[in-house]
């Protein structure tokens, strides 16, 4: 097991740093020139976008801006954002707790919800239930998160008035609020953005956990449980969900890139604070650095959960736990 | 002798990817008695497993029992039994051991918690006890150094030690019947043997009634009381063991018996029965056998029934009226 | 009939598959014949008077905030976003087969640093990929688009690919070709390549599915096609500023999105189950 975990450690050690070298060759491989952009409100002239270039390590030669790309990555130093004119690492550090809110919302749902539907449908195939939950899930997987957002603050938000469309807090609550009203005024916000990136994610959690289910429920030893006299519940979640279980983790960890997407959108219809409408907003400023920053952040997250999620496999399932 | 389980025209039907009904098991009668062994005999796909499958009312969805079936468990109705009722059959009264243990065990409990498990779910013992419970009855069916295998994951154990683990899951409640289904199939030969001898000890100290379903005739000797020989959904010859060896009277029985290869004697080739075995949805029309048998003729167009021929031996051939 | 053709076969033998494989027809066809009958999607005829009608006659999806008829423009948006998924996917594949092809086949050594650059690549969510390049590139033409997308997305289709070579070079048959001599070339264009097709195809529609999806995220957030050209993402993009007023302009692209991935993932499920019940 020890060696197993070793391995399994310098392979994500491994797949990290070669994340790295393709998002830094692709940056310095894309047409078109950062700076270039910051000439439209206010032209530079030669020599001040020549300084600009220099401060930002341009005129260096595409290996020594790795060099310097590494080092200040291991440092934790991720450049300067054109956008902000901040440290990029105190941006994402800024914006991370909104998207590990939002993030955890969708995925306590997708983990309680999902998987119960999920269950539900499988051990009540093909019953009217199954079918409407089969078809709702199918068209929920197939909305685009950002219509589906917009149609839900449209719909909620301003038409019946029933939560916030935007933002995370409300600006007008006083700076004396106490820590009750300021959690409600926060959650009552969390609502909708989670409720968007829940539905289309739930509608692939409720499919996979169905299909794992029915698969398990064929499963022998299922058979000889229920021979056994053992009671139709336990069976069901003791024996065959148990071993549902595996590849609903599998694809916890194949989850976290397709949330970060969907965040991404998300959080840029309703103004989530987060790392995804930074980097939406990234886009337009042509902010390499603040663009490459996050990408660095989120696949070290990506690394990081497929690394927990084999774990924590491993950690369930005997056979592997015990070799 | 007591009789113990009575089964009584089992039919049971799949449906096929039109929608009809078709009848893997087709109209099986057997008795079960206290302290005796019954075999079923059988190729793959003559309905077997799905026969013992059905006492306990584990047939697969979309398949079912028919609705002319009877299944009599002393005096209990075992076809018209609620959830709960059934479930405390299931282990208590009927013990089941299933043919593939690697597959038919839980890989991520240890063996001692799926043998605990079926006496928890019947008997009012603590959790302590049942784990002593778990730990004779791996005694019991011969475990080697059975305190230490007690915690052990199924995937730890040799195929022999996994199979007494599922005859020790199959005794966890005491029952007073015990299915086998191609107990043996999945060891070496060597093995075989073993278990084969743990199932009789466990039937003649307990009184138990065994249900023994296999495809190897070897295995039926010495081991069974009476042979059911089973074709095409339906018994085509029953009698006991010894009657059966001394006089195999339907044409099928006889295939079988001609094609095992024998280590005595002049060396022959093989003789196989000619054709193959007709899949469960096309049943042949009239005798099931008839397009493979050797001494087919025209009353063999015509379904027979089971016929007497002799003492406690039938079979469904014609040919016993001759 | 070959593996793939007897798959499509029975996947439109199905209720599921006949239905979602026509709606796909549907919105192709009307994608590419339906322009000329309706009115020019860029042109804005009367914005003072013609802004945000709501759906009725002469508009059966109302009009935008430039008076531009919406109906005109989600079918020529239908255009843009099927030629781009198709397009793409078809690159997505072809390169994913390749990698997959040698990887799987070869082995070793080459299989090793294969997978390992796949591993990392996927580690990048694809859209930020798509940023970062993006963002360098103003005015991006459709077809470096195309190629773009194309080239982020066949990662996970190399894997397969491998995973189903692996599996095939267990079978007989190909053992058997190597014992004959045959050469490698031959070994995976005649054996190996037409039994992977099956899951490939799966993939390959379900890609589709996945690109309309990203390639309208895109339009949305301002990059992939450019304005005046209508495309569904761009649509729902401008309706912000009206969607109190006029929703219609959003909501019908959305609905079209919805609609084709929908179809798609449809399809999608009846060739796997179709797949699956052939190598079963």
């Amino acid at each position: 097991m020890k060696r197993w975990l070793l391995r399994r450690l310098a392979q994500a050690g491994i797949t990290l740093a070669i994340a790295m070298v393709l998002l830094f060759v692709l940056m310095r491989l894309a047409p078109g020139d950062p700076l270039s952009r910051l000439g439209e409100n206010r032209p530079l002239s030669p020599a001040e976008t020549e300084a600009l270039r220099v401060r930002y390590g341009l005129d260096q030669p595409l290996l020594a801006q790795f060099g310097v790309f590494l080092r200040g990555a291991a440092r934790g130093d991720l450049g300067t954002s054109i956008e902000y004119g901040r440290p990029v690492s105190a941006l994402v550090r800024e914006r991370l707790p909104a998207t590990i809110l939002l993030g955890g919302a969708v995925l306590l749902l997708n983990f309680t919800i999902g998987i119960w539907l999920g269950v539900r449908q499988a051990v009540r195939r093909d019953s009217v239930l199954d079918r409407w939950l089969t078809t709702v899930s199918l068209a929920g997987y197939a909305m685009p998160s950002f219509w589906l957002g917009l149609v839900l603050a449209w719909l909620v938000g301003v038409k019946w008035r029933l939560l916030p469309a935007a933002g995370m807090q409300d600006p007008l609550l006083g700076p004396d609020a106490d820590w009750g009203a300021r959690g409600a005024d926060v959650l009552r916000h969390l609502v909708l953005p989670a409720l968007t990136l829940s539905i289309v994610s739930i509608a692939a959690t409720m499919r996979y956990q169905r299909t794992a289910m029915l698969e398990a429920l064929a499963l022998p030893y299922v058979t000889t449980a229920r021979a056994k006299g053992v009671r139709e519940s336990l069976v069901r979640w003791r024996h065959a969900w148990r071993n549902a279980l595996f590849p609903v983790l599998t694809l916890f960890g194949l989850w976290l890139p397709v949330l970060v997407t969907g965040s991404v959108f998300v959080e840029s219809v309703f103004a989530w604070p987060g790392l995804g409408s930074l980097a939406a907003g990234a886009v337009g400023y042509r902010d390499y650095p603040l663009l490459m920053g996050t990408s660095l952040l989120i696949s070290a997250l990506v690394v990081a959960a497929s690394l927990l999620t084999d774990l924590a496999y491993a950690f369930l399932d005997p056979r592997v736990r015990l070799s | 002798m007591t009789r113990v389980l009575d089964v009584e025209n089992l039919r049971v039907s799949f449906p096929d990817a039109g929608g009809r009904r078709f009848y893997p098991v087709d109209g099986v009668s057997f008795r079960l008695d206290r302290g005796k062994t019954l075999a079923i005999v059988g190729e793959s796909g003559c309905g077997k497993s799905l026969t013992s499958l059905a006492l306990l009312r584990l047939i697969p969805p979309p398949g079912r029992i028919d609705e002319g079936s009877r299944i009599r468990l002393e005096d209990t109705d075992l076809l018209a039994l609620k959830s709960e009722d059934l479930r405390q059959v299931r282990g208590r009264r009927i013990g089941m051991i299933f043919q593939d243990p690697m597959t038919s065990l839980n890989p991520v409990f240890t063996v001692g918690n799926q043998i605990a498990e079926g006496i928890l779910a019947h008997l009012p013992v603590s959790k302590t006890q049942a784990r002593d419970r778990a730990l004779q009855l791996l005694q019991e069916v011969g475990m080697p150094d059975a305190p230490a295998r007690l915690d052990a994951y199924p995937h730890q154990l040799s195929g022999g030690m996994r199979q007494r683990v599922m005859i020790a899951i199959a005794l966890a409640a005491e029952p007073d019947i015990l299915v086998a289904d191609e107990p043996t199939t999945a060891l070496d030969v060597t093995v075989q043997a073993q278990i084969l001898e743990v199932l009789d000890q466990l039937r003649a100290r307990r009184g138990m009634a065994v249900l023994l379903i296999t495809h190897d005739l070897g295995i039926v000797a010495g081991r069974a009381d009476r042979v059911a020989v089973m074709y095409a959904g339906q018994f085509v010859e029953e009698a006991s063991t010894s009657d059966l060896f001394a006089l195999p009277s339907h044409p099928y029985t006889q295939g079988l018996f001609a094609s095992v290869p024998r280590i005595s004697g002049p060396v022959q080739r093989l003789a196989p029965i000619p054709g193959t075995v007709p899949p469960a949805a096309a049943w042949p029309s009239g005798c099931r056998f008839r397009p493979r048998c050797p001494k087919a003729f025209e009353k063999s167009h015509t379904e027979p029934p089971m016929l007497p021929v002799g003492p406690g031996h039938t079979m469904r051939c014609w040919l016993a009226e001759e | 009939m070959t593996p793939v053709g007897e798959a499509l076969h029975r996947a439109w033998h199905t209720p599921r598959g006949r239905v979602s494989a026509g709606i796909l027809v549907a919105i192709g066809l009307v994608g590419l014949f339906g322009p000329p009958y309706l009115p020019d999607p860029l042109a804005q005829p009367d914005i003072l008077a013609g802004a945000n009608l709501p759906p009725g006659p002469s508009h059966p999806f109302g009009t935008d905030q430039l008076s531009r008829d919406v109906l005109a423009r989600v079918v020529t948006g239908a255009r843009v976003s099927l030629a781009v998924a198709v397009l793409a996917v078809g690159l997505s594949m072809t390169l994913g087969a390749a990698v997959g092809l040698v990887a799987g086949y070869w082995g070793g050594g080459v299989d090793a640093v294969l997978m390992r650059l796949v591993d990392g690549a996927l580690a990048v969510p694809r859209l930020f990929v798509l940023l970062l390049v993006l963002a360098l590139w103003e005015r991006i033409p459709v077809i470096a688009l195309i190629v773009l997308i194309g080239a982020t997305g066949w990662f996970g289709t190399s894997r397969l690919v491998r995973g189903e070579v692996l599996r095939l070079r267990e079978e007989a048959y190909v053992s058997a070709a190597e014992a004959l001599g045959a050469r490698r070339r031959r070994i995976i264009f005649r054996h190996l390549l037409p039994n992977a097709m099956g899951p490939l195809l799966v993939a390959a529609t379900l890609g589709v599915g996945d690109v309309i999806l990203l390639e309208a995220g895109l339009s949305f957030l301002g990059l992939g096609v450019q304005p005046p050209a209508p495309s569904w993402g761009g649509m729902v993009f401008d309706a912000r500023a009206v969607l109190v007023t006029a929703p219609w302009a959003g909501i019908f692209p959305g609905l079209a999105i919805t609609l084709t991935v929908l179809a798609a993932n449809l399809f999608g499920d009846a060739l796997r189950d179709a797949v699956d019940a052939r190598g079963r």
